[in-house]
């Protein structure tokens, strides 16, 4: 197995994916943050609905967000067709990985966030106007610094789930080794093929470490900030 | 505006009126009060609508109808489409919990409403004994001193009002001691008219120019310190009244 450590294909598909799953937090993360604030502001009309929309990725099977994915993004797609003739195209890219990537994530990333934004105290809110503060300092200087370990939870639960993601990452953007092949799919075309075993189980073994290492990192970092908080 | 600002019976400006009817679920709550400088306390059992008074006055409960003014400026007129929005009615306000920002330390807390003004840090932050605790985290901080924190946090907005809404009632006596000469100090170093909400006797009695008690939602009676500390009876007698 170790032998496999010093393969620099290897590597290469443990530094796609990271960059991968990279891509994919770091645009998500922003909007996962509006979203989240939305969905845990006062109700409105069709706050359900998009709340739905948000987790549809979470229950629907993969290859079907995919496969929406390709309708949408795909050379022939509504807004690929265009992108695609800026140069811009998805299709068989890392970049369009880290879509697919990142829209599975999104809902993992909003959870947590939506949470941290509904348990803060409408007290301190108040007590943030009674200061002068409007909206943009009451979200800047109290709302999102407060949030802030449930947006750690969530970018690193993105993160891992953008890392392992597989059915909508294939159907849509294929598996093109040092392009589109992330760690999973490396990992299934490994075991397709009668040798993989050994270099399919040293990714396996990178792949547990990786994801050892993201939760530690979140679990310090977010008993830090809650450390410097709480009472 | 001016026609607002009438000469108390006493000579003194009137610098806060609060007139204001509105309902809490079935609650009923009416106030009709006049206060000049000084410090107005508002006092009554727990669920008499004290605080909801105060939040009236700070644009945090919004009543049917009312007219609410504090110095020259009208924070609500309801007859005249008037309701400014909590954040531009200047005000100080110091809950029974502190409330302090978990995540910004005493000095960062003390300037959170701070843009408001330029000046005058260095002498709140000595008015309050705060020099030496600037650089702890709120949750490093005992119960008086955060209320302390909290209370020069209300001072530096550059409030036209301070309003305190029990502000000690948190706090065990010892501590209760400690905070209330600094609330002494504030009503004899500072021109900002104060309105305390409590239903502890003794400190309204330490504190206040004049005082409304309030029952069942009602603002019932204005007195004078000495006629509050003569009227220990009536409350029960008014109970007994009212059954």
């Amino acid at each position: 197995m170790f032998e496999h450590l010093s393969d620099p294909t290897i590597w290469g598909i443990v530094i796609l994916s990271l960059k991968v799953a990279f891509l994919a937090v770091l645009v998500a993360l922003p909007l996962a943050i509006v979203m989240g604030k939305i969905l845990a502001g006062p109700a409105f009309l069709g706050r359900s609905l998009l709340s739905a929309i948000v987790h549809l990725p979470l229950v629907l099977p993969p290859v079907v967000t995919g496969y929406a994915l390709l309708i949408v993004f795909g050379r022939r797609g509504w807004i690929g067709s265009v992108l695609d003739d800026w140069g811009l195209g998805f299709t068989f890219s890392w970049v369009g990985a880290a879509l697919a990537a990142g829209l599975m994530a999104f809902p993992l990333i909003v959870r947590p966030i939506r949470l941290a934004f509904e348990t803060q105290s409408s007290d301190l809110n108040d007590m943030a106007k009674t200061l002068g503060a409007g909206s943009f300092k009451l979200f800047f200087k109290v709302a999102l610094p407060l949030a802030w370990p449930g947006i750690i939870a969530g970018a690193v639960l993105g993160f891992a789930k953008a890392l392992g993601e597989f059915g909508a990452t294939i159907t849509f953007v294929s598996n093109i080794p040092g392009e589109t092949q992330t760690l999973s799919l490396a990992i299934y075309t490994l075991l397709q093929s009668p040798r993989g075993d050994g270099a399919a189980l040293t990714l396996i073994a990178i792949s547990i470490v990786l994801s050892f290492v993201a939760i530690l990192a979140s679990e310090w970092m977010t008993t830090s900030a809650q450390n410097r908080m709480e009472r | 505006m001016d026609d607002h600002v009438c000469a108390k019976p006493d000579g003194a400006v009137n610098v806060l009126t609060v007139r204001c009817k509105g309902t809490i679920g079935t609650f009923s709550i009416s106030a009709d009060i006049e206060a000049g400088v000084g410090v107005t306390a508002i006092h009554g059992p727990s669920g008499a609508g004290k605080s909801t008074i105060l939040r009236a006055i700070a644009g945090l409960w919004h009543p049917l109808e009312g007219y609410i003014r504090v110095g020259d400026n009208v924070l609500l007129d309801t007859q005249n489409g008037i309701n400014l929005a909590t954040k531009n009615r200047r005000l100080g306000v110091v809950f029974q919990r502190p409330l302090l920002f978990p995540h910004l330390s005493v000095a960062d807390n003390l300037r959170f409403g701070m843009s408001r003004r330029e000046t005058g840090f260095d002498g709140v932050v000595g008015m309050l004994d705060l020099g030496g605790i600037l650089d702890r985290m709120p949750k490093n901080l005992s119960g008086g001193e955060a209320q302390r924190v909290a209370l020069g946090r209300a001072i530096l907005a550059d409030p036209q009002i301070l309003l305190l809404d029990e502000p000690l009632t948190g706090l065990d006596d010892e501590r209760r001691s400690q905070v209330l000469p600094y609330l002494e100090r504030l009503r004899d170093e500072t021109t900002i008219p104060i309105v305390y909400v409590s239903h502890h006797r003794d400190e309204i009695m330490q504190l206040a120019d004049l005082i409304f008690t309030i029952e069942g939602g009602t603002v019932k009676q204005e007195l004078t310190p000495r006629e509050f500390e003569l009227s220990t009876l009536p409350k029960i007698v008014t109970r007994l009244d009212s059954a």
